[in-house]
């Protein structure tokens, strides 16, 4: 694990990190030391209200969208010319822009917007100033065809987005974080609103884009952490228990509460 | 009790629908003799109250009868509804009566030339007079200046009021402090229930005056009218579009801000487009009573039979028609009226239907 380490960069790395919600007296993160590394896939469990979702949450700054939350510490994040930047020291309505078109985001329910199927994925285009046609439409078809849904709208990229089933929306939702080109993928329990059959095809896209795209994912189904993540932090009660190797984690545990959780015994 | 509660929602339904019914067949009754006379007619003449020369034929021969008994009243503008003998000063601007006042700029069209406009009242009076008369002189009623007053001054309400009324809304549910909301959004509800004829009062004592003194003419006019009537809607539309627009869930907003969207963009394309249904039924709903809006516009409107050629000219609207001359009409006059009414409810009933089917059709999801 050390050497696999060694080899990889953190794209994102939580330092002494805190987090306040708004009118609440203790913080909800308790300095959360996390790496996120490039290329590969974290997976954040734990049990309910440990604050997996507030972490990663603050990962792109959403939490800002409600004034109050008090941030502590340090959450890095690596540009592209290898500069590394406290994303809490950014003020600007600009600068959160820009950091939440590179680090794109998932949410647990789909959340196709009320526009057509084509628009919902050329919408983050154009708000990055691409306007040139053709571009777009060869952006649009590489997202749909990166989130395997290409065949099953190509006919259709003119309808509504909200008429496609559940597992075809968080797809589109997916493709459309996808076509901006983010530098990390927050995927917020994206197949807790899902059947089985959505679930797997959500999964491959996933470790599709493994390689390829830093990912930090936040699950309740331990399965699915061991199923596709190469990381794996647990998390309980607003701390860190345990950060390491995915086999590692599920099969040879350091801590009590990890085996405990993980063997079902709380949680 | 399945069975009762079945019959009732039944019942209540049926009878709504009766009642309805019920209304529209005495409009179409009590309208009939104004609708046998002037036929669709009715809907593009002018002329209100106006004795025309008929032969034998019944073409009329003369252009118009002249009649000064409404020219009188000089300046005061008088707000008792029941005796409006002489509540329109502004009527004798336009009695073809007196060519040497030289008003050829106002009244630049054709109509005014051909056909004088007259004082309302002495409707009442010429038309006993036609009636014990010969049958050679017939008097006119033509509908075309109320139905033009109700939907311009409709319109001029509607296009101050939509963008005022999406600010508040959008003010409200997203860009406002949390503890600002709830006073505010009080304030709103509060204006709403407020009765039309106090924003009548409002209107003619000083927002009338404030408006004739930025946009020139007279304190009663079509522009103050519709911009009352503007005013009186906003609260109701605002507080039904912040209900509208606060349906829309937070994870859709987060999730147009992760895409790298602002806040104006939000609400633009995300926000907006959620709410369409919503929106577009508050501004509905609030067109419907802008229509129907008698008291607030009575004041405000002038009340002349006279199509405006400014903005900023007297005229009248239907529901102010209705009110104004209701008292002291008898035969064909009141069957005017009724026929007045019966098109203020088509008229009402058309733009709302069409409206619901044209902007709600493809809002399905």
């Amino acid at each position: 694990m050390q050497e696999a380490q060694a080899n990889l960069r953190p794209m994102m790395e939580a330092v002494d990190f805190s987090f306040t919600y708004p009118g609440a007296s203790k913080p909800s993160l308790k300095r959360i030391n996390l790496p996120v590394l490039e290329n590969r896939i974290t997976a954040l469990i734990g049990p309910s209200g440990c604050g997996k979702s507030t972490l990663l949450r603050s990962m792109n700054r959403i939490h800002d969208l409600y004034p109050g939350c008090r941030y502590e510490g340090a959450i890095n994040l690596r540009c592209e010319n290898g500069e590394v930047k406290n994303i809490l020291e950014w003020k600007k309505e600009n600068d959160l822009i820009r950091l939440r078109q590179k680090v794109g985001m998932i949410f647990q329910k789909p959340t196709p917007f009320p526009m057509s199927i084509y628009d919902n994925i050329a919408y983050g285009l154009k708000l990055q100033g691409i306007r040139n046609r053709s571009e777009l439409d060869e952006r649009v078809e590489q997202a749909l065809r990166d989130g395997a849904l290409w065949n099953e709208v190509k006919d259709r990229l003119k309808d509504d987005a909200r008429g496609l089933s559940g597992g075809q929306q968080q797809r589109l939702c997916i493709a459309r974080s996808v076509a901006l080109r983010p530098d990390v993928l927050l995927f917020d329990e994206p197949t807790s609103a899902l059947d089985p059959i959505s679930t797997v095809a959500i999964e491959e896209m996933i470790m599709e884009l493994r390689g390829r795209y830093t990912i930090c994912i936040v699950t309740h189904n331990m399965q699915q952490a061991a199923r596709i993540s190469d990381y794996t932090a647990f998390m309980y009660m607003g701390e860190l228990v345990e950060y390491g190797e995915t086999d590692q984690i599920f099969t040879n545990p350091r801590e009590k509460q990890t085996e405990d959780y993980i063997t079902g015994r709380f949680g | 009790m399945e069975k009762i509660f079945a019959r009732l929602s039944w019942l209540s339904a049926t009878t709504l629908l009766l009642v309805l019914l019920a209304t529209l067949y005495v409009l179409y009754i009590q309208a009939k003799p104004a609708m046998d006379e002037f036929g669709w007619q009715f809907v593009l003449d002018p002329r209100w109250g106006v004795d025309v020369v008929v032969d034998e034929a019944g073409n009329a021969v003369d252009g118009g009868h002249e009649e000064a008994s409404g020219a009188d009243s000089g300046g005061v503008v008088r707000l008792d509804m029941g005796d409006d003998e002489d509540a329109i000063p502004m009527e004798d601007e336009t009695a073809t009566g007196q060519p040497e006042l030289a008003e050829g700029d106002l009244d630049g069209e054709a109509i005014d030339e051909e056909i004088p406009m007259e004082d309302e009242t002495a409707t009442g009076q010429d038309e006993l007079a036609g009636e014990a008369q010969t049958s050679s002189i017939k008097v006119v009623y033509g509908g075309l200046v109320p139905i033009v007053g109700t939907v311009l001054s409709t319109l001029i309400a509607m296009a101050f009021a939509v963008p005022l009324a999406m600010g508040i809304a959008v003010f409200l549910s997203e860009i406002s402090v949390d503890w600002l909301k709830t006073p505010v959004g009080v304030a709103i509800e509060l204006l709403a229930a407020i009765p039309s004829i106090i924003y009548g009062m409002w209107g003619l004592f000083f927002f009338g005056p404030m408006v004739a003194h930025i946009f020139g003419g007279s304190s009663v006019s079509l522009l103050v009218a519709g911009l009352v009537l503007g005013v009186m809607v906003i609260p109701f539309m605002a507080a039904l579009s912040r209900d509208a627009i606060n349906t829309t869930p937070n994870v859709l907003k987060e999730s147009a801000y992760a895409v790298g969207a602002t806040r104006f963009e939000v609400v633009k394309d995300i926000i907006f487009p959620y709410a369409r249904t919503g929106i577009l039924g508050s501004i509905i709903i609030s067109l419907g009573r802008a229509l129907g809006e008698t008291m607030a516009v009575a004041f405000v409107i002038g009340g002349v039979y006279k199509l405006a050629e400014h903005i900023t000219d007297p005229t009248i609207s239907i529901p102010v028609a209705l009110a104004n001359n209701f008292a002291e009409s008898s035969g064909l006059s009141l069957a005017s009226l009724y026929y007045l009414a019966f098109i203020l409810f088509v008229v009402s009933f058309v733009i709302i239907f069409t409206a619901k089917e044209f902007l709600l059709r493809r809002s399905k999801y």
